[in-house]
């Protein structure tokens, strides 16, 4: 008759692979959710091919490719610091999780300059103008703004948890030992970012 | 398993989960704790409850098919109830049922574990199923009336309807979400928790039904999740996605609904047939016929039945190569249920079989399930579903399926489990008066609904014709004597509760898996020391060829 | 079964990121260039393969999966047949409408 008294303490306890699996589970989720207005896009991309040609000349390529520069690199800076943590090097992790937020915000400045510019040129959900263009169009610029919209929404929660990690890592919670939040965190900002990369070439570059 | 026996012994110490001392107590120590066991129980409550307001609105409905013409309510009132009793009993009853109640109290205990993987997880996902409930509820009393779209929300009329649609989406949204994470928290549980020798193949069958379960809920719910936001976006901003006034396609809508509705419907029957494989051994003490053809058709549901989502679209103006791809991938879900079924009545074959409660529910679930799945795998023929969609032989066939199929599933683990989780038994004689009653309602409620479907009575229809008349009345009486079965169970085991004779024995029933090994009702950790599993979970030949030498020396 | 790693290091050095960064950026500004190119039809499906790839990048390198154990990856491909499937099924109905 033996026990394992030490492997159940430790499931209790403490399981980082157990964690990381339940965050990839959860990346599925956002992943299908993702999934399924891409569904949305490509039928509607399918039955509408011409309009939706048009209508992605509206977007300003040069906006979005340094956006995705924008948010690449700052996926990059996420990586860094659990690099970092994971070599003690407390402060500096600190710092590039603050210009991975720094990054982040940079993001959204530039989409909400983005959004502005087409309201400014009457382009929205339910404008006069919008409706006057085709049914292909007002599909294209209603996905353009839910899905860009939606994913801006998991950039701001991406924003709030960087900043919480943050303040953990100040207070030693997290630690060269003990970091697998901060890897979660990170593995949830990959996904935005992975969701980014397709956004990009579907709405901006199909001219 | 008399190693096992050994090793989780109790020291007859140690307070049960129930008398359990934690941080909080009183009814904090239970709306707080992450016990697994207690979220169960809460789980089990609230349910309830919400199933009893489901059931209500059924009853109302037939009261009001009677007779021809306006007999109680107005058709508006017919629409909004017909809608909030497939919105309650599908998003609140059937999908949650199973696993949220007996999942949670059992898997962790199942595979030999203290607790599920993320046990304040766990609980957040109770909250947000009894906010999404209530929310669902709330709709009802606003201004603006509760929404008449039907449970499936269908566009462009779901955009349309002054009702409150809005939250009665959200609240489905927030349901999905409390699935989607009991999904992920049971997932990570069964690969992450396993006691030592718990190998994959000595997994308990329901084990396997909600692993497979968990996956489809974690996949497939994001997918109405987004689909009714998108909805609720559309109604509100009046973005251009599925109105066809903006371009939209309804169909699309339909497609992207199904995607996650239908593989639901397996969310729904998995855990059930789980419970089944559990309870059928036990009471034929017999080895499960087919261990690894039950867990692997399990798996093979769970992935068949994501393919065959447009089946429910035939007559929405599909093409028809994609009715063609549906409805072969329709016929093949058929297989791995049927492996199912087979290697059940094969288990029962010459065993030595005991017709007590948790039985007679299994029997019947193997009854009523083959009924409602075949009559779906003729909806799946393309010619004759054109006959009966949309009429009430799909609101039989279903009903045969959820009803029958899960919730006799359900009532047949309450009443194997109920001793275990309650240390107390019910009246037994109460029991199997009150399933006589469930069987003989169940059938005459909706048997007469194929036949009526079949002649060409529609679904949702506040009023019909003469001819249909008898069939209606024959129901609707059907419908008291089911809800009559409901009350009594619902009686006999909220007195076994209070006043019932207290359990101490930890093997009520002669099962042969885990939980049986332990105290009734469990301790706050279940296992006083960890099992170690070196046994397949149904070893009852072994068993019965040791008694057998036993008497014999 | 996973072994359990009670705690593990995914020992990455800074340079390797560095080096992925540099790819993704690079991939970026082909797929923005090619998008300027006329080749049609293929416009979308350069596009896409070109995103697949710093998607594929992301996911082995930023996101570990490359270092985890094999259950992970097993767990990502079911997700995405689960996505897949949907698109295939989804225009086996929309293609010959």
């Amino acid at each position: 008759m033996s026990t394992n008294e030490s492997t159940l303490v430790e499931h209790v306890h403490r399981d980082d692979v157990g964690s990381r699996m339940g965050m990839w589970l959860f990346l599925f989720t956002e992943l299908l959710l993702f999934g399924g207005m891409f569904l949305l896009y490509s039928v509607y991309k399918f039955q509408y091919p011409d309009e939706f040609f048009l209508a992605a000349k509206e977007l300003n390529t040069i906006m979005g490719a340094f956006n995705t520069a924008v948010l690449l690199t700052s996926s990059l800076t996420m990586a860094l610091s659990i690099v970092a943590i994971q070599r003690n090097q407390k402060v500096l992790s600190m710092l590039l999780q603050m210009v991975t937020i720094f990054l982040a915000l940079f993001f959204l400045v530039n989409k909400y300059f983005e959004w502005s510019a087409k309201f400014s040129h009457g382009i929205y959900p339910g404008s006069e103008e919008l409706l006057s263009k085709s049914s292909g169009e007002i599909l294209f610029f209603g996905l353009y703004y839910v899905m860009t919209g939606l994913h801006g929404i998991h950039v701001l929660v991406g924003i709030f948890l960087i900043a919480v990690m943050t303040r953990m890592t100040r207070m030693g919670k997290i630690t060269h030992d003990n970091y697998v939040r901060l890897e979660n965190t990170g593995l949830y900002w990959h996904l935005v970012d992975i969701i980014w990369i397709f956004l990009f070439p579907l709405f901006y570059l199909i001219t | 398993m008399s190693t096992v026996a050994a090793a989780t012994g109790s020291n007859g110490h140690e307070p049960s989960y129930l008398d359990y001392k934690g941080k909080h107590s009183g009814i904090l120590g239970w709306i707080l704790s992450t016990d697994h066991k207690r979220i169960g129980i809460l789980y089990l409550i609230s349910l309830s409850l919400f199933f009893l307001v489901g059931v209500g609105f059924g009853f109302l409905m037939r009261l009001e098919l009677i007779s021809p013409g306006r007999t109680i309510m107005d058709p508006q009132t017919y629409n909004s109830f017909f809608t909030l009793h497939g919105v309650i009993m599908i998003f609140l009853f059937v999908v949650p049922g199973i696993p949220a109640v007996f999942g949670n109290f059992f898997l962790p205990i199942l595979i030999g574990a203290k607790d599920v993987a993320f046990p304040r997880i766990n609980l957040l996902s109770w909250y947000l199923y009894v906010f999404g409930g209530l929310l669902a509820i709330v709709a009802i009393l606003l201004p603006g009336g509760p929404a008449d779209t039907g449970w499936t929300f269908y566009v462009p009329y779901s955009i349309r309807t002054n009702t409150n649609v809005i939250i009665a989406l959200l609240a489905a949204f927030i349901l999905g979400f409390s699935s989607i994470l009991t999904g992920l928290n049971f997932v990570t549980t069964v690969h992450r928790l396993k006691a030592p020798g718990m190998s994959w193949f000595k997994l308990p069958l329901s084990v396997w039904g909600l692993y497979s379960t968990a996956w489809v809920q974690v996949l497939a719910t994001p997918i109405i999740g987004i689909t009714l936001l998108l909805v609720a976006i559309e109604r509100l901003l009046g973005v251009g996605i599925f109105d066809p006034a903006l371009g939209g396609d309804p169909v699309l809508y339909q497609h992207l609904f199904w995607i996650y509705s239908h593989p639901a419907v397996y969310i729904m029957i998995l855990p059930a047939m789980g419970i089944v494989s559990e309870v059928i051994p036990v009471f034929s003490r017999r080895t499960i016929f087919g261990y690894k053809f039950i867990a692997f058709s399990s798996v093979a549901i769970a992935l068949f039945g994501s393919l065959v989502w447009a089946h429910h679209m035939f007559t929405a103006g599909m093409s028809d190569t994609g009715q063609f791809v549906f409805s072969l991938l329709t016929m093949l879900v058929a297989i791995p249920s049927a492996i199912k079924v087979f290697n059940w009545v094969a288990t029962l074959y010459k065993g030595s079989i005991d017709l007590a409660t948790p039985m007679l529910y299994v029997l019947a679930f193997i009854f009523l399930f083959t009924i409602g799945g075949l009559t779906g795998v003729m909806q799946g023929v393309l010619s004759i579903d054109i006959q009966v969609h949309d009429t009430s032989f799909i609101v039989a066939h279903f009903h045969y399926v959820m009803f029958g199929g899960t919730g006799f599933g359900f009532f047949a683990a309450l009443h194997y489990w109920f001793p275990k989780m309650f240390g107390k038994m019910y009246n037994r004689k109460t029991a199997k008066t009150s399933f006589w009653f469930l069987f003989i309602g169940f059938n005459l409620l909706y048997f007469p609904m194929f036949i009526m479907g079949w002649l060409g009575m529609p679904r949702r229809y506040y009023d019909y014709l003469p001819e249909f008349h008898s069939y209606h009345l024959i129901s609707t009486i059907g419908s008291w004597i089911l809800i009559i079965g409901l009350l009594l169970m619902v009686y006999n085991l909220y007195r076994a509760i209070r006043k019932g004779k207290v359990v101490t024995e930890k093997n009520v029933w002669g099962g042969e898996t885990l939980e049986w090994q332990i105290d009734t009702p469990p301790i706050h950790e279940n296992f006083s020391e960890v099992p170690v599993i070196e046994n397949d979970p149904y070893q009852y030949k072994m068993n019965e060829e040791i008694l057998e030498k036993e008497e014999t020396s | 079964m996973e072994k359990h790693d009670y705690y593990h290091e995914h020992s990455h050095s800074y340079g390797i990121y560095i080096l992925v960064w540099l790819a993704l950026m690079a991939l970026t500004a082909i797929t923005v260039a090619v998008a300027g190119m006329d080749i049609g039809k293929f416009t979308v499906a350069t596009a896409l393969i070109i995103a697949s790839f710093k998607a594929y990048l992301v996911l082995t390198i930023f996101m570990h999966l490359r270092s985890e154990t094999k259950t992970f990856l097993i767990f990502v491909i079911v997700a995405l047949l689960f996505l897949g499937i949907s698109f295939v099924l989804l225009f086996s109905d929309y293609s010959f409408q």
